[in-house]
C-alpha cells in the first residue's frame, strides 16, 4: 500500500471542489477529459490548474455514483475520445453541490474576513 | 463501490487505458498545433498527464474490495496446491464427502422425523389430547395412534373449551380391490373439519367439510392425495365426481389435496381420506362409532388465544371424570372399569405431527449421527496430520517469509484457504451424497405393507447444520497446522532446518496426539459396529421353535359375502381344505396370531380351583396340523383334530413355558384351565397337548406362556381366516393357486399374501440398519486411522533418515532399526487403544436399549475390537518400519 500521509485531508477538500467543477463544466454539454480540464483552466483565467492524475479518477468516481455517463465519440480533430455527459441525477447534484459550496465559502469567509463595524 | 464494478474491473481498466491513450493523442495534437516537434509533443503530453499506471491503479483500487481480492488470491493459490497433490486431494475430498454426506443425511432424517413442524397453518398452536400415562388401553387397539374411542372423542369435542377447533383422525389400510387379491390404499379417517383446521385448501374440487362427517355418512365423500391422484389416475383433470371403491363400498371423489400435504403423520403418506362416520360402515363391524371397547382415534386441537398447554391439561383434568364415567365399556371387568374411571386426559404440543417413526428411529438416528460425527472427526484428524506434515516441510519457507516481514495473520489466512477450499468442495459433494444416502435409507426402511415417505428437504436447519459442519471441519483440520506452521521460533527453524540429526519430539507432539485420538475414536466405532453386528447375529440366531423358510401366510376375507355367523366356521373349513388340496402344498393350517405378524392377543387365564391366581398368557387360535405346518414338535398329548368342534368339550394346547411356569413340573396333559369369555365369565378347558416353545411376536421377546385354542371351537367366528401354508411353490405360485381356488368359491373373496421370511426380516429392519451402517462407519474409521498411522510413521522415518543412516553405518543391525520404529508405533497404538477402550465402554452405553443378547461393554466384543485395531495398526506401521530397515547409509548420508 502506498503511503498517503497528511495529503489525505487536502485531497479530500480538493476532491469535492473538483467534482463540482467537473459537473458545472458538463452543464454546458458533453465533453471529454481533455476538454473538461481545458474548460476549467480557461474559465478560471488559468488560476485553476487541473491535475490529470486527479481528473480521471474523479470522472470515474462520478460515473460510479451515476452522476455522469460516458460514451465513446469523435473529438474536434477526429480522434476517438471518451465523452462524459450529465445524467438527470447529476443535474440535481449540481444544484446541491453549489449550495454546499456556497455554504462552505460563507463559512470560510466568516473566519477569513470577519465583518468589521 | 458496486459488486458489478468489482467483477468487471479488468474490463474497466482496459477502458481507462484506452481513454488515457486517447487523451495523450489529443494533447499531442495540441502541442503539435502549437508548433512543437512530434516526438517532443508526445513526451510533453505524457509529462503533463503524469504516471498513467498510477492513475489506472488508483481507479482500479476504487473498484476493489481489498479483502475479497486477497482471499481470491489465496483461494487460487490453494487450488494450485491441491492440483499439484492429486493423491492428497482425492483422499481428502473422499473422506470429507463421506463424512459430511453421512452426517447431513442422518441429520436430514432426524430433522424430518423429529425437528420439523407440520407443513400446515400455525403448527405451533396444535396440541394433542391424549390419555395420560402409559397404561394399556382396556379394549381393542386397532390403529397406530389409538388414544381414544369414538364415544370419548365425541364427548371431548362437545365439552372442551380450550380449542378454537378440534380434529380427530386415524390411519387405516383400506382395500381398493372388489375381489381377488387385496390392493391396499393408505387411508386416513378424519373428522369433517380436518382440512379446514389445518388450513389446507384443495388442488382440485373440494376437501371434506363438517357436513360430510355426520352419522349415516350420506355424502360418501372421499378426498385423495395429490400423489395418489398422479399415481392411480395419471393426474386426470376430470377426477372430481369419479367413484372409488374402498372395502367394497362406493365413495365419490370430491377433491384432491394439495401436493406435499401428507396429513398429520410424519413419515407416511395417505392415499385417500374419508370422514370418520364412514368407519361405521367400513370394516364390517358397524358398531365402531359407538363402541367403547375399540380404541382407534387420536385428536388435535388448535389453541384458543391465551391458552397454554398447561392450562389445557388443567381443563382436561376437570372434564375427565365425567367423560370416563360415561364411556366405560360394558365388556370390561369391574376392576377394569374401576381403573378406567380414574383415567385422565392430558395435552401435549403436537406441532411436529404424529410419528411412530419418531419413537422407533429417533434413538437409532441419534446414535448414527454420533457415529458419523466420529467418522468426520477421524477424517479431520487425518487431514490435519497430512497438512501438518506438509506445513513442516515448508517450515523454512514460512520462517523466511515471517522474517522478511509478512504478517502472521496473512500467512495463516493463506494456509487456511487451502483447507477452506477442501472443506467447501467436500461439503458440496457431501450435500449431494446426502440426498442419495437419505433416500436409500428411507427405501431400506420402507416395506410393501408399510410404505414410508419421509419428506427430506433442504431447510434452513439442514443447511445450517451442513454449513456449521463445514466450518467446524475446516477449523479442526486446517487451523492447527496453520498456527503451528507460523508459531515456531524463527531462529530455531532456520538453524535446525533439515540438517538436524534426530527429529525433535516437541515438533511431533501434535501429530502423535492426532494419531492417538484417531486410534481411540476408531476403537469406539469398531466396538459399536461389533456390538450391533453381534446383536443382529444373536437375533437371527434365535431359535424360533419353528422353521419358516417355505412358509407363506395368506389372509382370506369373505366379509363382502354376508355369510351368516352359523355358516362361517364351515366356509372357513372349506377354504382351508381348498388350500390344502392345492398341488405342491405340503400342509396348511388356520391361525389367528401368526408370529412376526405384528399383532398379539394377551389375556389372563386361571387354573381350575385357583380362581384368585391370574396367569398372563398369550392366546392363539389354530386349527389341526398347525404345529405340523410350522414344524413345531408336539412334546406330549395330541394335536387338535376333527373331534374338537363347536359342540364338543373345549380343549387347549399349551407350550412348555406355560407348563413350566404355571403347572410346576406336573404333567400338563389332562389339567384344566379357565379362559375369559366375557366380563366375569370364564369357560373351562382341558389341556390335551404340550408343544415346544415358539416365538410369539418377534425375536426380541423371550418365550411367552402360550395357550392355543382350537379354531374350530371359536364361539364368534369372523368373516376371514388366516392360513399358514408350507409348500414347494414360489410366493407367486401360491398367490395364483390360492386366488384361483378362492375365486371358485366366490370371486368377491379378497386375499393377501406374505412370505414368512420377509415378515421375519421386516421385524429386524432396525437391527439391519444399525449393523450395516455402524459396520460401514467402523470400516471407514479403521481405514482412515490406518492411513493416519501409516502417514505419521512414514513421515517419522523420512525425518530420521540421517539418524538411521548413521546408526546403520555405525553397525546397528537392520532388525533393531525395524524394532526401534515399531516400538514407537506400538506405543502410539497402545495409548490410543487404552484411551479408546475407556471411551468406548462409556460411549457404547448409548446403544444399550438397541442391543440384543449382549451388554454395551461386552468383553468379547471389546477384545475383538482391540485385536482388530492392534493388527491393523501393526500392519500400517510395519511398512514404514521395514523401509527404515532397508535404508542404505551410503545413499542417505551424502544427501546433505
Amino acid at each position: 500500500m502506498p503511503k498517503r500521509g497528511s495529503a489525505a485531508l487536502e485531497g479530500e477538500l480538493l476532491q469535492g471542489t473538483l467534482d463540482l467543477l467537473v459537473l458545472k463544466t458538463l452543464v454546458l454539454g458533453p465533453a471529454h477529459g481533455h476538454t473538461i480540464a481545458h474548460a476549467i483552466e480557461h474559465r478560471s483565467d488559468e488560476v485553476l490548474q487541473v491535475e490529470y492524475g486527479s481528473l480521471y479518477p474523479a470522472l470515474h468516481r462520478l460515473e460510479d455514483r451515476r452522476w455522469v455517463a460516458s460514451f465513446w465519440g469523435t473529438s474536434e480533430n477526429n480522434r476517438r475520445a471518451r465523452y462524459y455527459r450529465l445524467t438527470p441525477l447529476g443535474r440535481r447534484q449540481v444544484v446541491q453541490q453549489e449550495d454546499r459550496w456556497d455554504a462552505l465559502v460563507r463559512a470560510v469567509n466568516r473566519i477569513v474576513k470577519p465583518a468589521t463595524e | 463501490m458496486s459488486w458489478t464494478r468489482f467483477f468487471r474491473r479488468s474490463r474497466w481498466d482496459e477502458e481507462r487505458a484506452r481513454e488515457l491513450e486517447a487523451h495523450l493523442e489529443i494533447e499531442t495534437d495540441e502541442y503539435i498545433a502549437r508548433g512543437v516537434a512530434p516526438d517532443e509533443a508526445r513526451w510533453a503530453a505524457q509529462r503533463k498527464l503524469g504516471n498513467v499506471l498510477r492513475i489506472r491503479e488508483e481507479i482500479y483500487e476504487m473498484n476493489t474490495l481489498a479483502v475479497v481480492d486477497t482471499v481470491w488470491q489465496d483461494l487460487r493459490y490453494g487450488a494450485r496446491l491441491l492440483r499439484r497433490n492429486p493423491a492428497f486431494t482425492v483422499v481428502a475430498l473422499l473422506s470429507l464427502m463421506l463424512g459430511i454426506g453421512a452426517n447431513t443425511a442422518i441429520f436430514q432424517l432426524l430433522d424430518a422425523v423429529r425437528l420439523r413442524s407440520l407443513p400446515v397453518k400455525e403448527p405451533s398452536q396444535l396440541v394433542e389430547v391424549r390419555l395420560a400415562g402409559t397404561q394399556p388401553r382396556p379394549g381393542n387397539v386397532i390403529t397406530r395412534y389409538a388414544e381414544l374411542t369414538n364415544p370419548q372423542w365425541e364427548r371431548l369435542r362437545a365439552d372442551q373449551r380450550a380449542f378454537s377447533s378440534m380434529l380427530a383422525w386415524a390411519p387405516m389400510r383400506l382395500n381398493l380391490a372388489s375381489g381377488g387379491e387385496i390392493r391396499y390404499a393408505q387411508a386416513i379417517f378424519v373428522s369433517g373439519n380436518f382440512f379446514e383446521m389445518l388450513g389446507v385448501s384443495a388442488a382440485r374440487g373440494r376437501l371434506l367439510a363438517t357436513a360430510d362427517d355426520q352419522r349415516g355418512c350420506s355424502s360418501r365423500a372421499a378426498v385423495i392425495s395429490h400423489a395418489f391422484w398422479q399415481r392411480e389416475y395419471g393426474g386426470n383433470p376430470a377426477i372430481v365426481g369419479r367413484p372409488i371403491r374402498l372395502e367394497n363400498r362406493a365413495f365419490d371423489i370430491v377433491g384432491v389435496a394439495p401436493a406435499g400435504f401428507y396429513g398429520v403423520e410424519v413419515g407416511r403418506m395417505f392415499d385417500v381420506a374419508v370422514p370418520i362416520c364412514a368407519a361405521g360402515a367400513l370394516g364390517g363391524d358397524s358398531g365402531v362409532l359407538d363402541d367403547n371397547f375399540i380404541w382407534w382415534l387420536s385428536t388435535m386441537g388448535r389453541l384458543r388465544p391465551g391458552w397454554s398447554v398447561e392450562r389445557v391439561t388443567a381443563h382436561l383434568q376437570t372434564i375427565s371424570p365425567t367423560l370416563f364415567r360415561e364411556t366405560a365399556s360394558q365388556r370390561l371387568d369391574p376392576e377394569q372399569i374401576e381403573a378406567y374411571r380414574k383415567f385422565r386426559l392430558e395435552a401435549v404440543p403436537r406441532g411436529g405431527g404424529f410419528s411412530s417413526l419418531r419413537t422407533r428411529y429417533e434413538a437409532p438416528l441419534w446414535v448414527l449421527l454420533g457415529l458419523s460425527a466420529l467418522v468426520l472427526l477421524v477424517a479431520c484428524a487425518n487431514l490435519a496430520n497430512l497438512l501438518l506434515a506438509r506445513a513442516d516441510a515448508r517450515a523454512r519457507e514460512m520462517a523466511v517469509r515471517l522474517a522478511i516481514g509478512a504478517s502472521r495473520g496473512r500467512i495463516v489466512r493463506q494456509l487456511l484457504s487451502e483447507s477452506l477450499l477442501l472443506a467447501a468442495i467436500g461439503t458440496l459433494l457431501g450435500a449431494i451424497l446426502a440426498r442419495v444416502i437419505s433416500a436409500s435409507l428411507i427405501s431400506f426402511l420402507s416395506t410393501g405393507r408399510d410404505p414410508l415417505s419421509v419428506p427430506v428437504a433442504l431447510d434452513w436447519r439442514v443447511l445450517g447444520f451442513t454449513a456449521a459442519t463445514a466450518v467446524a471441519t475446516t477449523i479442526l483440520f486446517g487451523l492447527a497446522p496453520a498456527l503451528r506452521a507460523t508459531s515456531a521460533p524463527l531462529e530455531s527453524v532456520m538453524r535446525t532446518s533439515s540438517r538436524g540429526l534426530t527429529a525433535s519430539r516437541g515438533r511431533f507432539g501434535w501429530q502423535r496426539a492426532l494419531v492417538v485420538a484417531q486410534v481411540a475414536l476408531s476403537l469406539v466405532m469398531v466396538l459399536v459396529a461389533l456390538l450391533f453386528t453381534l446383536s443382529l447375529r444373536n437375533l437371527t440366531g434365535v431359535d424360533t421353535g419353528f422353521s419358516f423358510d417355505n412358509l407363506v401366510v395368506t389372509d382370506i376375507d369373505f366379509g363382502g359375502l354376508a355369510v351368516p355367523a352359523d355358516r362361517r366356521l364351515r366356509l372357513q373349513r372349506e377354504l382351508l381344505d381348498g388350500v390344502r388340496s392345492i398341488p405342491g402344498v405340503t400342509s396348511a393350517a388356520q391361525v389367528s396370531m401368526v408370529p412376526f405378524g405384528g399383532w398379539s392377543a394377551r389375556d389372563e387365564v386361571r387354573l381350575e380351583g385357583r380362581p384368585q391366581h391370574r396367569l398372563p398368557a398369550s392366546m392363539n387360535d389354530v386349527s389341526a396340523r398347525y404345529f405340523e405346518t410350522m414344524r413345531t414338535p408336539l412334546v406330549a398329548g395330541r394335536d387338535f383334530d376333527d373331534r374338537d368342534a363347536s359342540g364338543s368339550p373345549t380343549v387347549v394346547i399349551v407350550n412348555q413355558t406355560f407348563a413350566r411356569r404355571y403347572l410346576g413340573g406336573t404333567s400338563a396333559i389332562g389339567q384344566r384351565i379357565q379362559m375369559r369369555t366375557g366380563p366375569q365369565q370364564w369357560s373351562t378347558a382341558e389341556i390335551v397337548g404340550l408343544v415346544n416353545d415358539t416365538t410369539y411376536v418377534d425375536l426380541r421377546e423371550p418365550f411367552q406362556p402360550i395357550v392355543y385354542r382350537a379354531a374350530a371351537q371359536e364361539r364368534d367366528p369372523g368373516t376371514d381366516l388366516r392360513v399358514v401354508l408350507r409348500s414347494g411353490l414360489s410366493l407367486a405360485g401360491v398367490r395364483s393357486a390360492v386366488t384361483k381356488m378362492a375365486a371358485r368359491h366366490n370371486p368377491e373373496i379378497t386375499l393377501s399374501f406374505r412370505a414368512f421370511p420377509t415378515m421375519v426380516r421386516e421385524t429386524l429392519l432396525r437391527d439391519w440398519l444399525m449393523a450395516t451402517l455402524s459396520g460401514f462407519f467402523g470400516v471407514l474409521a479403521i481405514l482412515l486411522a490406518s492411513i493416519g498411522l501409516y502417514g505419521v510413521m512414514a513421515y517419522t522415518v523420512a525425518r530420521r533418515r540421517r539418524e538411521i543412516g548413521i546408526r546403520l553405518a555405525l553397525g546397528a543391525d537392520r532388525q533393531s532399526i525395524v524394532r526401534m520404529v515399531m516400538r514407537e508405533a506400538i506405543l502410539l497404538v497402545a495409548v490410543g487403544l487404552g484411551l479408546g477402550a475407556l471411551l468406548a465402554t462409556i460411549a457404547s452405553r448409548a446403544a444399550k436399549a438397541m442391543l440384543f443378547g449382549l451388554a454395551p461393554g461386552d468383553p468379547a466384543a471389546l477384545s475383538l475390537a482391540i485385536g482388530v485395531l492392534a493388527l491393523v495398526g501393526l500392519v500400517a506401521s510395519y511398512l514404514p518400519a521395514r523401509r527404515a530397515g532397508r535404508l542404505q547409509p551410503a545413499q542417505v548420508l551424502p544427501e546433505e
